[in-house]
């Protein structure tokens, strides 16, 4: 597959002229990456009930194959850059081609291996956490299900590849999500999940058409040099579509306004939390962003960049903010996860594409390591409530040492992976010239070292305020987390400024079209600030909530006068939207509707049924019975008249008939004779 | 040539044939009678034959295949007679006007 000509022009102008490879028989086989959750998740739909671990093993090792596959691709890249792309057609629609392909480059390969290798071991360690569980057969298909959708969508050379990807997601996550569908608030956080995200994607489709269609092809790299090579013509419809995707993107990332369905996401199994807020779904939006970037790099910046930067900032925000509220160790990581999501848009709005990609990456690891954390934590105390936690240090100490190691690493503290990606993310703030943005991005690294440290103090610190003797999980479940604890560790090391880059050439391969700032070295007034906000964080969180208290009102005791009530009701935005959109459709509209419905539209029907009768009764009087039957009972008459008399012409004589032929045929011959 | 002369056999037989269709009450004469017509064709189909020089040999092809549809036509004709005859004892054809009105 050969690099499509612009990017290699874009890339000699930036001086960034890197030799690409096309990965040889490993990107030609990487459509197997795809294809492999899809045939676990029908073998264990089958004959996932009569193993020994209800299916779980399969599963399991179809993420094995994928995170090796994924590394093998990832090393590929990295060692050599790889430009991979191939199409095949599926059906045709008149001009437009609907295919289904595979890409290998610097993004996918990124993604491959972070999805692979977090669903390896996510689903491990869901072997151990599901144990007994009452559907753990169904549980696995829709977990490979959701593995499957995913890689999906990341190796989607096209939008349609792409939607049908994003779609899968959008379903299988509605089926872990609502996995304890007995109770009705799990089914109904499953249903807000799938609605809020079906609005969100009505932009995605509709953006990926109104790019399509000018452009004549659905693949991303055709629309990418379309509007990159005639930026003029092309302008009205990219700023169109990159806004239409964008509010797809925004409904999968949980951006602010549609962020209200990921914390009741949290009412599914832990570990699908885990998969869904490390790597398989609320990335998704980041990657579309990152996939689609010329478009928002070279078209109109000032418009699209600051759009996609304010929802990022105000995402990052409040989202931080609602953390420092919850109750529920999930819900914790759930805004978190928000915030951390508002972070990388808001870096890719400011035109840092490789720091949103970078924190995408870190994130991945740590958040991934929280979640299987907070699931020991839960597994063991058999609660979601921090008020029911405390003091589990001792008697969990390897979940307490991963979960430390995660805490820090995302409250963004030297040398932790969080640290090297905020503040890339912070300094491209900066570099871009985005002040306000730079300090929300410094407050917003407060709140989450404030609101981690204080889920750390209360969950692992104090008196134990549940009932039962909590206990250390299995090794099934602490060897994963051990493992992403190293990756929390190691994994920003990939790319510090002035040192070891690898991570911006690794991601960067195809992303050539626009122009990008990499910093020499650390902006070291934006790293100072940074991680003194971080470390001020923690701080404050032991001041508040070392010291054990007994009651939760005790333990809230510094509340906010004016900001408390709106934080906890999180910002009334879920009431706005039963209030300003359900409810107004559920009970006036609704009522209007019925209304109109029994008096106008029924008095119609109604009316038109009166007059249809009244019309028939004189159609079938007069003309029926008296025109048409008449016609065709003349017609009746007349025929059984004429046969009566000339069937007598029959008479059974076989030489009458004879003669008759021979008088004929002697005239016809005459007749002939004559006339010729 | 004596084409003409062939062709007044040809024609007479076939009057002959005609004849006893028409008058004939004996089933099996009706079917002799019908022999005979299609036997006159065949004399006008061999005449022709030999006297069109560059038409090959088609009228004698033709007359060939006209014998063996006679054959079959006989035969069929002869097995409906003897059912009938088996039937009715008789086999005169007036008296089977069964198909009439």
């Amino acid at each position: 597959m050969n690099l499509p000509t612009t990017f290699a022009i874009a890339a000699e102008e930036t001086g960034h002229a890197v030799e690409y490879g096309d990965g040889g028989w490993a990107a030609e086989w990487a459509w197997l990456l795809v294809i492999v959750p899809f045939l676990a998740f029908l073998a264990i739909v089958f004959f996932g009930k009569r193993l020994p671990r209800q299916g779980g093993e399969i599963a399991v090792g179809a993420m094995a194959f994928v995170a090796l596959y994924g590394a093998v691709l990832f090393i590929l890249n990295a060692t050599q850059g790889v430009v991979f792309e191939h199409s095949v057609e599926v059906a045709r629609i008149g001009s437009f081609s609907i295919e289904w392909g595979w890409v290998v480059d610097g993004l996918s390969s990124m993604m491959y291996l972070v999805v692979g290798l977090l669903s390896f071991l996510i689903f491990t360690y869901a072997l151990g956490y599901m144990k007994g569980d009452v559907r753990v057969t169904w549980f696995f298909a829709a977990f490979s299900l959701f593995a499957g959708s995913m890689l999906l969508l990341v190796s989607a050379p096209n939008l349609i590849q792409l939607i049908v990807g994003w779609e899968g997601v959008g379903l299988s996550s509605y089926l872990l999500i609502a996995h304890y569908w007995e109770k009705k608030e799990n089914s109904s956080a499953g249903m807000k999940a799938f609605y809020v995200n079906k609005v969100a994607d009505i932009g995605l489709v509709i953006g990926a058409f109104v790019l399509a269609i000018p452009v004549g092809s659905f693949r991303i790299s055709d629309i990418l040099e379309a509007v990159v090579g005639d930026s003029e013509a092309m302008q009205t419809v990219a700023i169109a579509g990159a806004v239409l995707l964008f509010i797809g993107a925004m409904g999968k990332s949980a951006q602010f306004p549609f962020h209200v369905w990921l914390p009741d996401a949290m009412a599914g199994p832990t570990p699908v939390s885990a998969l869904m807020h490390a790597a398989t779904m609320v990335t998704a939006g980041v990657y579309l962003l990152g996939r689609m970037y010329p478009l928002y790099a070279v078209m109109a910046p000032d418009v699209l960049r600051v759009l996609v930067l304010t929802i990022g900032a105000i995402t990052l925000i409040i989202a931080g903010l609602l953390a420092l509220v919850q109750d529920d160790i999930k819900k914790v990581l759930a805004y978190s996860t928000v915030s951390q999501l508002g972070y990388m848009v808001a870096a890719m709005g400011a035109g840092a594409y490789t720091a949103g990609l970078f924190h995408l990456w870190t994130h991945a690891f740590f958040k991934g390591l929280l979640f299987l954390g907070a699931g020991s934590v839960i597994h063991s105390v058999h609660s979601n409530n921090m008020s029911d936690m405390g003091g589990l240090r001792k008697s969990m100490p390897v979940t307490f040492g991963t979960f430390v190691a995660g805490t820090v690493a995302l409250a963004g503290i030297f040398p932790f992976a969080g640290f090297f990606s905020k503040d890339e993310v912070l300094a491209s703030f900066n570099y871009e010239g985005y002040t306000v943005v730079l300090a929300i991005g410094i407050i917003g690294a407060f709140v989450t070292a404030f609101y981690m440290a204080r889920t750390v103090f209360l969950t692992f610190y104090g008196t134990h305020k549940g009932h039962g003797h909590p206990h250390e999980s299995p090794r099934v479940m602490t060897v994963p987390m051990v493992v992403l604890a190293g990756l929390a560790v190691v994994g920003g090391w990939v790319n510090i400024p002035g040192l070891y880059t690898g991570f911006t050439q690794w991601v960067g391969t195809r992303a050539h079209l626009f122009e990008e700032h990499h910093g020499e070295s650390f902006d070291w007034p934006v790293l100072a600030l940074g991680l003194s906000a971080a470390l001020l964080g923690i701080a404050g969180g032991y001041l508040l909530y070392f010291r054990d208290k007994e009651t939760q009102q005790a333990r809230d005791s510094f509340r906010i006068p004016l900001l408390w009530p709106l934080l906890e009701h999180k910002y009334y935005l879920d009431d706005l939207y039963l209030g300003g959109i359900v409810n107004p459709i559920k009970g006036p509209l609704a009522r209007f509707v019925d209304w109109t419905n029994s008096y106008i539209l029924d008095g119609i029907v109604n009316g038109a049924g009166f007059l249809a009768r009244a019309v028939a009764g004189v159609v079938y009087g007069w003309f029926d019975q008296r025109g048409i039957d008449l016609a065709f009972n003349g017609i009746a008459f007349t025929t059984d008249g004429a046969g009566g008399k000339t069937r007598l012409l029959q008479t059974g004589k076989v030489q009458q008939y004879a003669g008759a032929t021979v008088v004929g045929v002697t005239l016809l011959v005459i007749g002939f004779v004559i006339l010729r | 040539m004596l084409l003409s002369q062939f062709l007044v056999l040809g024609a007479l037989l076939f009057s002959l044939g005609i004849y006893g269709l028409l008058v004939r009450r004996n089933a099996v004469m009706v079917l002799l009678s019908i022999e005979l017509m299609l036997n006159a064709v065949n004399v006008n189909l061999v005449a022709f034959g030999a006297f069109l020089q560059n038409a090959d040999v088609g009228g004698q092809i033709f007359a060939i295949f006209v014998i063996t549809v006679a054959a079959a036509e006989v035969g069929v004709g002869l097995a409906i007679i003897l059912m009938i005859f088996r039937n009715r004892t008789s086999a005169n054809i007036d008296e089977l006007d069964l198909m009439k009105w």
